[in-house]
């Protein structure tokens, strides 16, 4: 595929993500869509470009790995999965309804694709530190990928982990930082500051690659050259934006744990309509 | 009748606190809106300690803190104060009886859509067995009010649990807490309730239906599960010799057992629990998930019940 055309695919790939986001979390009248809408075109990168998986044997043992430890962004991996065909589309609608499989958090037992449980923040890496050290030990070739969110690194075992990742040289795992800037009670820098995020992760002993998280191309070209690290993992620190896609949402702090009313719903769902093809 | 969920009492008693000691310190970590410090962050921003998504940490600044003087209060959701940071809480804090007050919201499971890993079935089975912890689960706004505040004066840790979910209030303005005090709320000889939390509402309204039937059924609300008030528990299961529990929480560790830990040593009785069944949570309402779990009043009345070999 050339460059312009792949481009425009994962593009689109990433607008059906943001907008089965905005759908989901305005039927199901709560859920998370800032991180899920900031997460949209790396998750979109990984799943429809960049990941080994095969949607119709999900617990096939070479598959890539991808761990959300910022589990409270599901609606995006859920997506992801679904447009796959993982599962139904349909059943993207039953978000957080009693009996859905599609729980409020990723549940690994529920959800065919989803790799580990979480929504407990900050306990994602030291899962993909476990995988990646299987995937060693098994002499397997398969490939690790987490996404962290800025305030989730505020947690203490993220960092156990991250030390742990370059002790073992774990050069089969790849974490990806979704910086949108935002947490729960306001900015990152004002609840506590995580910066020089860079420099934090390269003193723990990785190697550091920097990106426009919302530049397909640019997601893609580093998630190849991520893959060419030895003897140590590679930290992808995304740049993005909370809410990416939906003007009213961008750097909403508001709009991490609250879903689109009806019409804010009808309003989000048309704006991305328009942004070109895959929206519907 | 009037609802109002026990998290609202929360930075309403800080408030309270904040203006009547110049000691009070509010922690909270990354949840202050859900939790409602925020109200407190607003009026005293120089006592009030953000510190970030990293539960762990701020238990440890609070025993610091405690160690220079301050009453901390903390919040969180329940699950991180008592889960995540629980072995902080345990070996920095109640070890050597620092005084940090947690007042984690969002407890049991009717914190509803976000499903079990937001959930709690196990945390005051977790804070009973730690030595120096005391218990509080209230059972409306006036209880958890009234409590927040009263344990400003008690040295050491007190654990007080409160919800999301509006629940029917109990209580008034007037009604004074008192830690380790059971509180009858109704009187009968056929059977005892003891409940805590949102399922006092549920068992007030299981003895009127118990009531049509003909069985007079006493209503206490359990309130302090550690210190337990082991006189009113005997007293009134002498009187009806037929007791059964309720909490949204695991029969195993909460509020059955230690009742049943009281009984079994004193006066053992015949008992029935109400509570969830040895699992997680899930995804729902929370009323669909109440009833799901079996943590109505119909559930309550049907124990009882079970329990006369009445049906
Ligand atoms: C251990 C733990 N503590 C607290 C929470 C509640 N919580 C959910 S999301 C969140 C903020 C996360 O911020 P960030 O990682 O930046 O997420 P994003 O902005 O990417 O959505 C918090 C505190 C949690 N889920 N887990």
């Amino acid at each position: 595929m050339d460059r312009k055309k792949l481009r425009q695919f994962l593009e689109e790939k990433a607008r059906v993500l943001r907008w089965d986001i905005i759908k989901m979390t305005g039927e199901a009248g709560s859920g998370h869509p800032g991180g899920s809408l900031s997460a949209a075109d790396i998750v979109a990168v990984l799943y429809f470009y960049h990941m080994r998986h095969r949607p119709d044997n999900p617990k096939w043992p070479d598959r890539d790995r991808f761990v959300l430890s910022k589990g409270h962004a599901c609606p995006v991996l859920y997506a992801a999965l679904a447009e796959c065909g993982y599962f139904p589309r349909e059943i993207l609608w039953t978000l957080r309804k009693f009996n859905s499989i599609l729980q409020g958090h990723p549940d690994m037992r529920k959800v065919p694709g989803v790799e580990i449980s979480s929504g407990s923040l900050g306990l994602g890496l030291a899962a993909a530190n476990g995988m990646a050290l299987a995937g060693k030990m098994d002499g397997k070739d398969y490939r690790v990928y987490v996404m962290i969110g800025d305030g989730e690194s505020q947690e203490g075992v993220v960092w156990e982990a991250s030390m742990f990742a370059a002790h073992y040289k774990l050069d089969n795992l790849v974490a990806i930082l979704d910086n949108n800037g935002l947490q729960i009670d306001g900015p990152v820098s004002q609840v506590m500051e995580i910066q020089p995020v860079v420099d934090k992760w390269r003193a723990f002993g990785w190697r550091v690659l920097e990106i426009d998280g919302h530049e397909v191309l640019d997601i893609a070209d580093t998630l190849v050259e991520a893959d060419k690290t030895r003897g140590q993992p590679t930290m992808i620190v995304a740049h993005t934006i909370k809410g990416k896609g939906v003007s009213f949402m961008e750097n909403v702090v508001d709009f991490h744990g609250k879903a689109p009313t009806k019409e804010q719903m009808e309003e989000a769902l048309k704006e991305l309509s328009k942004q070109g093809p895959g929206a519907s | 009748m009037e609802k109002k969920a026990t998290r609202q009492a929360y930075g309403e008693a800080l408030l309270e606190l904040g203006e009547r000691y110049p000691n009070v310190v509010v922690l909270d970590a990354d949840l202050a809106k859900s939790t409602t410090s925020i109200k407190f962050a607003k009026a005293f921003p120089e006592r009030f300690v953000e510190c970030g998504v990293a539960e762990q940490s701020m238990m440890g600044t609070a025993a610091g803190l405690a160690t220079a003087g301050k009453i901390c209060y903390t919040g969180s959701f329940a699950i991180f104060a008592t889960q995540r940071a629980l072995e902080m809480v345990r070996n920095v804090i109640a070890y050597s009886n620092l005084n940090v007050k947690f007042c984690p919201t969002h407890a049991g499971i009717t914190v509803g859509a976000d499903g079990s890993s937001h959930q709690t079935v196990e945390d005051i089975a977790l804070m009973r067995a730690i030595p120096n912890m005391r218990v509080v689960v209230p059972a409306d706004y006036f209880e958890a009010k009234a409590a927040i505040k009263a344990v400003a004066e008690i040295e050491g840790p007190v654990f007080i649990r409160l919800g999301r979910l509006p629940v029917p209030l109990i209580f008034d303005e007037h009604y004074e807490f008192k830690l380790g005090r059971a509180v009858k709320l109704k009187e009968g000889k056929d059977v005892t309730i003891f409940a805590i939390g949102l399922m006092v509402g549920e068992s007030l309204e299981a003895a009127t239906t118990l009531a049509e039937e003909g069985i007079e059924t006493e209503v206490i609300d359990v309130s302090t599960l550690k210190p337990l008030d082991t006189e009113v528990i005997l007293g009134s299961a002498a009187k009806t010799h037929a007791v059964v529990t309720a909490e949204e929480h695991s029969i195993i560790g909460g509020l059955g057992s230690a009742i049943a830990e009281c009984l079994s040593e004193n006066l053992p009785t015949p008992m029935r629990r109400v509570g969830i069944k040895d699992r997680f949570g899930l995804s729902g309402a929370p009323e669909e998930l109440l009833k799901h779990y079996g943590l109505t009043s119909e559930d309550i009345v049907r124990e009882a019940k079970d329990l006369l070999q009445r049906d």
